[in-house]
């Protein structure tokens, strides 16, 4: 028998291994749809509880709007289930380049390729443009897709200091002996839900000849006046050469991704993003779904402007109750706890108060770092909001942190 | 400490420490078994090098082990500088 006693034996101490140091992750099973109000089981077997959800990438509370559902039925019923194929050969419908113009006018760019995933976006882009005469300068805080898709690229990996711009400019600077500079950041970054500063990126681009490579999964939909993301938000439309995105999160949160950009750049996809080629592409449902989407927002900002408000809302009120929370202006708010016990511990509590958010600690995050990661819905009322805030001031009242700041709490619970 | 280690340390805190981090960084701190550099940005410190000794570090001698403190990096240096 090839796969032995010993070998199983082997992955279950690994796994052991996993639980013994607080890193296995567990699901979470909600019966239902996704939305504010969910009802969820957990652990498995338990009774369902129910809760306010903040910790889903839901920001436009669109998962479940009813028109975008009767749209995914109506694409189910005009364009069947599957396509049974890769794009070029013939798994191409008339809806999917409907889908890549529709994102091309959103996102203010010049062409879009659809893909599975984002995470399939960002693992093919870099081997598909880049050459070994290259280099790419990320930021040390991008999203682990684009690590992987760094990774699979023949160009050479170089990085710079979380949005330090001074940083980021020795690296343009050491490196201009280089055929391409690309420049790779996160428009919202995940774990802190700070902002890249685009304007001076795009400046620092033009002075020293490179490219901005932007994954804005945590932004399209609502950053920015018009919701089309940070390129928006900082005044820089039309003068990023890739975007990213996801189809997962605010833009109805089911899936698929892109690349969106320069012509040539997408073409180049079309030609050789490997997860694009080996791979079917998001399913005629989905594609229904998102054109949906995409006419709801584009038509007005009324869901992203609610999701501002909820925001500022909740950041004060958080703030007002006396807890430690990252600056910063986008829907992702994380209250630090600095203390990885700490941050489980007020999660659960918190979850027996009604309110679902989850603790990340390290390696998630940095040693020391851990923290509660709030997120923002469109989807949340006031009432969601004043039951999620009281239900921290409770808890946070029986830890004593509220009113610490950063040493108090380090000095009180260790790092 | 010598000229050469004095400059690679300095590059090496100027690198890879952030300000607000309470990080001490000597000759013999393990930089990459240490996680204080991961193989993405070990790139940059190779260019370094190779630009300031005007010297060429072959990929199959640019190993985690030979960037793990800067006395190792100092020595692969002197291997290629006295060439």
């Amino acid at each position: 028998m090839v796969y032995s006693a010993e070998i199983r034996a082997a992955y279950q101490a690994q796994l052991d291994e996993m639980k013994d140091k607080g890193l296995f992750k567990e699901e979470r099973y909600i019966h239902g749809p996704q939305q504010a109000d969910i009802d969820v089981e957990f652990p498995a077997g338990a009774d369902g509880q129910k809760v306010i959800n903040f910790c889903a990438n839901n920001y436009l509370g669109l998962s479940n709007h009813p028109d975008v559902v009767a749209a995914a039925r109506e694409g189910l019923d005009a364009h069947g289930y599957g396509m049974s194929s890769v794009r070029f050969i013939c798994g191409t419908q008339d809806i999917h380049r409907q889908l890549e113009a529709r994102l091309t006018e959103f996102l203010g760019t010049e062409d879009t390729i659809l893909f599975p995933s984002c995470m399939d976006a960002n693992a093919g882009v870099f081997e598909a443009i880049l050459t070994a005469d290259d280099v790419m300068i990320a930021d040390r805080l991008v999203h682990a897709s684009i690590v992987d898709g760094m990774r699979l690229s023949p160009a050479m990996r170089d990085t710079f200091k979380h949005s330090n711009m001074k940083h980021l400019e020795t690296k343009l600077e050491l490196h201009q002996d280089k055929r391409i500079r690309m420049v790779i950041v996160d428009g919202v970054f995940s774990m802190d839900g700070d902002i890249a500063p685009l304007d001076e990126i795009v400046a620092l681009a033009k002075k020293y000849d490179a490219m901005v490579f932007v994954d804005d999964s945590h932004a399209s939909g609502f950053m920015g006046k018009t919701g089309r993301g940070v390129h928006e938000h900082c005044g820089v439309m039309g003068e990023i050469d890739i975007v990213t995105t996801t189809l997962g999160k605010g833009l109805g949160g089911a899936s698929g991704g892109c690349v969106s950009g320069r012509t040539e750049l997408v073409a180049m996809c079309r030609q050789k993003a490997r997860p694009y080629l080996f791979s079917n592409t998001v399913a005629p449902p989905i594609v229904a779904g998102a054109l949906k989407v995409l006419d709801l927002i584009m038509d007005d900002t009324e869901r992203r402007d609610t999701l501002e408000w909820n925001t500022d809302y909740w950041r004060k009120g958080l703030t007002e109750i006396g807890l430690d929370l990252k600056k910063g202006d986008s829907p992702i708010v994380p209250v630090m706890l600095y203390n990885a016990k700490l941050a489980q511990d007020v999660a659960r509590d918190m979850y027996a108060e009604g309110i679902y958010v989850v603790g990340f600690f390290f390696p998630v995050v940095p040693n020391g770092a851990a923290r509660i990661r709030t997120q923002l819905s469109a989807g949340h009322t006031k009432e969601h909001l004043d039951k999620g805030i009281e239900a921290f001031r409770r808890v946070g009242e029986k830890y004593g942190i509220l009113g610490l700041g950063k040493a108090e709490i380090i000095e009180k619970f260790g790092k | 400490m010598d000229e050469q280690k004095k400059i690679i340390l300095e590059y090496v805190i100027a690198e890879y420490v952030d300000e607000d981090d309470d990080v001490e960084v000597d000759l013999d701190t393990e930089l990459i078994s240490g996680g204080l550099v991961d193989s993405f940005s070990m790139v940059s410190l190779k260019r370094f090098l190779e630009k300031k000794y005007s010297i060429q570090i072959p990929d199959a001698d640019a190993s985690p082990e030979a960037f793990d403190s800067v006395n190792k990096i100092s020595a692969l240096v002197d291997r290629f500088v006295n060439k």
